[in-house]
């Protein structure tokens, strides 16, 4: 124990205040030896690496603030008829929830800026995360032994769309109320159940009284509850597994290089939480976001035009929005395939990239640890499938928003629907193609740097009168750096006949991961990065330019 | 299982296993790692001037931090809440909720960028290696552990007790349900009421913004009018509930131009009454191009040509709006002739 070799100086009294202080800690909470692995430990430095911390800050401002909301907002659907400060809706009936927040916007003094912060963190909260599983991605860093924490990411991630649409939903105005319509004609389309989940959901028939009160408790109790155990879980996933890093000089499979938590983190992090938090003040005071005051309360025979959820339910709409209205009637029932199959396939959609890591590592077979980040270009497969995945994913966000991109752009919806239905199959397709292309475009630029050396722009005449470019050899650094990454050979079905001359049957899913094998590390999929006797022809050659 | 493993000849060989740090790139190795490149001082290590510099910029946006609170609260006090200003190019906003949000932002992030610029210009930038260790336990762990829960498997006899091992699943296995049976209060049963509207024979079709019942004539060819059932006042417990369902939509269109049969029959002299609830996910529709006849849900943009039996001509709706039947009573109001006869609003599984 590290507390042993300091008690000789634990000379009570005479310690500052500060030291005693641990020390009582220490005796009650062990405290030293949680310190000592983790005071000095090292983080890697990558401007990719703070997307996750602004998840994080977002996160933690919005449950500041929500606490902050929840002292004033009634979550109640009563009647009543409004007389506050707000002019233009002085008589109206309307929902002490609606009633509640209005008076949170324009009675208690900032209470607007409360409720803006609290729903512009959410924004950024689900944008950070979005960006930052996509840096995961396309780095690698769910490989092994990272990929548990993947799945809680995921699960944030998920969670944080359900969070973020209860909230929504809270206000009670036209636009979420009309959210709310349309979740339940989603949930009607589930077959056999669909009506069950409904009746049981609102307390009867839509819109019924109780919705509110019961998306309440699950937009402040239940799912910002199960989301702070994620959090913290996957936050000591990330010090338990230490933090991944590029590789580069000195940068190691068996090491981390970087800087210590205390000082250079704690400041670096500690201040980009108020970075964060600032930002998020700043846009709110200046930026209005979700004005309910202007939409009026919720009745369900009005709408208005332009509805649309938050960004990050805009797959979801869009998805709805393309699918055509296929119903199948049969012996007294429907299936509402117009529905289910958009609900259905946001939930295909989403698990397939929360499955990717296993079956990455099922195609690899690998079983290593892997801490060295992958440049995308190295392994163009899986950043192929990424942004086609994205690309489909954004077809979908602009279908969500079919009715806006027409009405600025002056485009015929039906035109801009037809899109994203051709751009949702074929989007991907292309995305896939020209990014697998770019990706061993890349890799040969990089083969080419290491063989030839850096393009210097420099023009020299030779004493022939012939031209050449001066080509300037890297450092080893950077030669190191380019060459670093590991390379699979496609997996091979191995022997068919075992040593008895005896023929064993070859699974279908022998042969379905041999052939993705050699999709994803083909000569098709990667080009063969040098090797040094490449170098040293070349080199010895014609020697340094 | 032998499939799913990699042979290891087909892993690959990875540049940073094969060698350590090595100093100089000999003739074998020139990719090899060169190791960690030495540290390079910033201005503020080497020169003391400079790093005051920094240490005064830093002090300096932690003071602008606190003058920003200093106004935060002075906004709070002084500013009336209901002030409106104009602010270029924001337009007319709050203002105290444009003060409050700046002066709130410029605290906040004074305190992040100070601490930032504190460490990237004063904190020591030298790089540090930790080591990383396996996650995985090594063997002899392993052996323990697997031993210990045998051991503590053995003691506790569930394997041997058969008796208590399979009640007890039993028991384990029972005891949610009373979670679920409790959570079958939390509505009622759907029944048919997904069936049945506010609407019946010889009910007034009542104008939502005169909350007038309506003849004939007041409904002009080309106009849209929104109409609710007689006795549904807004100030009724249940009142959207009922309108949910019940809300219908009016449009009047030349009997030449109706080309569904049946339309022409439940209208009245081209007065057609068709439900305002989109068939696709409940929105209320409510966008009407007089001249094509055609109403298009603003939420997701589903198309219905009213003048055919209001089918779907576009968009992801999967069957017609339902048409309400309707005449005129003695008196010369519009009235329903029956409920709709079919269920109104989104498809469900019940719906046949």
């Amino acid at each position: 124990m590290s507390t042993n070799t300091s008690t000789e100086s634990r000379s009570r009294g005479k310690a500052p205040a500060g030291e005693r202080v641990a020390d009582w800690a220490d005796g009650r909470l062990g405290i030293y030896s949680l310190a000592k692995a983790n005071m000095r430990k090292i983080f890697p430095d990558h401007w990719s690496f703070m997307l996750g911390e602004i998840c994080l800050y977002s996160f933690l401002i919005i449950i500041l603030t929500g606490v902050y909301l929840t002292l004033f907002f009634h979550p109640s659907m009563n009647e009543v008829e409004y007389h506050g400060s707000y002019i233009p809706m002085q008589g109206q009936l309307m929902s002490e929830a609606y009633a509640s927040t209005l008076e949170i916007s324009f009675d208690v003094r900032g209470g607007l800026l409360i409720r803006q912060i609290h729903h512009w963190a959410a924004v950024i909260f689900l944008a950070g995360m979005f960006v930052h599983m996509m840096r995961v991605f396309f780095t690698g860093a769910f490989r092994k032994p990272r990929e548990i924490n993947w799945l809680f990411g995921f699960l944030l991630f998920v969670l944080g769309m359900f969070t973020g649409f209860t909230g929504y939903s809270l206000p009670d105005d036209l636009l979420s109320g009309t959210g709310v319509r349309f979740t339940q004609g989603a949930i009607l389309s589930v077959p056999i159940v669909g009506t069950y989940i409904s009746m049981f959901l609102f307390g009867g028939e839509f819109p019924g009284t109780d919705f509110v009160a019961r998306f309440y408790s699950i937009h402040i109790l239940l799912l910002p509850g199960i989301m702070l155990g994620l959090v913290v879980a996957h936050l000591i996933l990330v010090f338990y597994h230490k933090h991944t890093q590029f590789a580069g000089a000195g940068r190691t499979n068996k090491n981390v290089v970087g800087m210590p938590l205390l000082p250079v983190y704690m400041a670096k992090a500690g201040g980009f939480f108020f970075l964060v938090f600032g930002f998020t003040a700043l846009i709110a005071g200046i930026a209005s976001i979700n004005p309910i005051w202007n939409l009026g309360p919720y009745r369900p025979d009005m709408v208005s035009t332009g509805a649309q959820p938050d960004w990050y339910m805009g797959f979801a709409e869009g998805l709805v929005r393309a699918m055509p209205g296929w119903e199948i009637n049969f012996w007294g029932h429907t299936l509402v395939l117009g529905v289910f199959i958009p609900l259905v396939l946001f939930g295909l959609f989403l698990a397939i990239i929360a499955l990717y890591p296993f079956i990455e590592s099922w195609i690899t077979g690998d079983k290593r640890e892997h801490h060295i980040l992958d440049r995308p270009r190295n392994a163009p497969t899986r950043t192929a499938f990424g942004v086609a995945w994205v690309t489909a994913y954004m077809i979908m966000l602009i279908g969500g928003g079919n009715d806006i991109v027409a009405t600025h752009f002056n485009l015929s919806i039906n035109a801009v629907t037809w899109f994203v239905r051709i751009g949702f199959f074929a989007g991907p397709v292309v995305a896939f193609i020209v990014t697998k292309r770019i990706c061993l475009g890349l890799q040969r630029r990089d083969k080419d740097k290491v063989l030839h050396g850096r393009e210097s722009g420099i023009i020299k005449r030779l004493p022939h009168g012939e031209f050449i470019e001066v080509h300037e050899p890297l450092s080893q650094e950077q030669m190191y750096t380019l060459t670093a990454h590991e390379q699979y050979k496609p997996a091979e079905i191995g022997p068919t006949v075992d040593e008895n001359g005896v023929k064993r049957k070859v699974k279908g899913s022998e042969k379905l991961r041999a052939k993705l094998s050699e999709a994803y590390y083909g000569e098709e999929s990667q080009i063969p990065k040098p090797t040094v006797e490449e170098y040293k022809e070349i080199t010895s050659g014609h020697g340094h330019h | 299982m032998s499939s799913q493993d990699n042979p290891e000849k087909n892993l690959p060989t990875a540049q940073d296993t094969t060698h350590g740090a090595v100093d100089v790139a000999d003739e074998k190795h020139p990719f090899a790692d060169p190791g960690l490149p030495p540290h390079e001082h910033r201005i503020q290590d080497i020169d003391e001037r400079a790093a005051k510099r920094s240490e005064r910029t830093v002090a300096l946006l932690f003071t602008l931090s606190m003058l920003a609170t200093i106004g935060f609260i002075a906004s709070f006090v002084a500013i009336p809440v209901e002030k409106m200003v104009y602010i270029f190019p924001l337009g007319r906003i709050s203002a105290l909720n444009f003060a409050l949000g700046v002066t709130l932002g410029i605290a906040l992030f004074a305190i992040g960028a100070g601490a930032v610029h504190w460490a990237r210009t004063l904190m020591s930038d030298e790089e540090l290696t930790d080591e990383r260790h396996p996650i995985e336990a090594p063997p002899e762990v392993r052996t323990k552990v697997m031993d210990d829960f045998r051991q503590g498997a053995k003691e506790s006899q569930l394997g041997r007790r058969k008796l208590i091992r399979n009640t007890m699943f039993g028991a384990l296995t029972l005891v949610p349900l009373s979670g679920v049976v409790l959570l079958r209060d939390l509505g009622p049963l759907p029944e048919d009421k997904l069936r049945h509207t506010a609407w019946s024979r010889g009910k007034l079709l009542i104008n939502q913004n005169t909350n007038e019942p309506m003849r004939p004539s007041d409904i002009v060819v080309g106009s849209l009018t929104f109409a609710k059932p007689e006795g549904l006042d807004e100030h009724d417990h249940g009142f959207n509930n009922e309108i949910a369902k019940a809300a219908l939509m009016i449009v009047r269109i030349q009997p030449d131009d109706i080309k569904d049969k049946r339309t022409l029959e439940w209208s009245h002299e081209g007065i057609l009454a068709y439900s305002k609830i989109c068939t696709h996910v409940g929105c209320p529709i409510s966008l009407y191009e007089q001249q094509t006849h055609h109403v298009l849900c603003p939420c997701h943009q589903s198309t219905f040509d009213l003048s055919d039996g209001a089918k779907v001509i576009f968009g992801p709706a999967g069957h017609p709006l339902p048409q309400l039947r309707i005449g005129v009573n003695d008196e010369g109001y519009l009235e329903a002739l029956a409920d709709f006869d079919e269920p109104v609003g989104p498809a469900f599984w019940e719906r046949g």
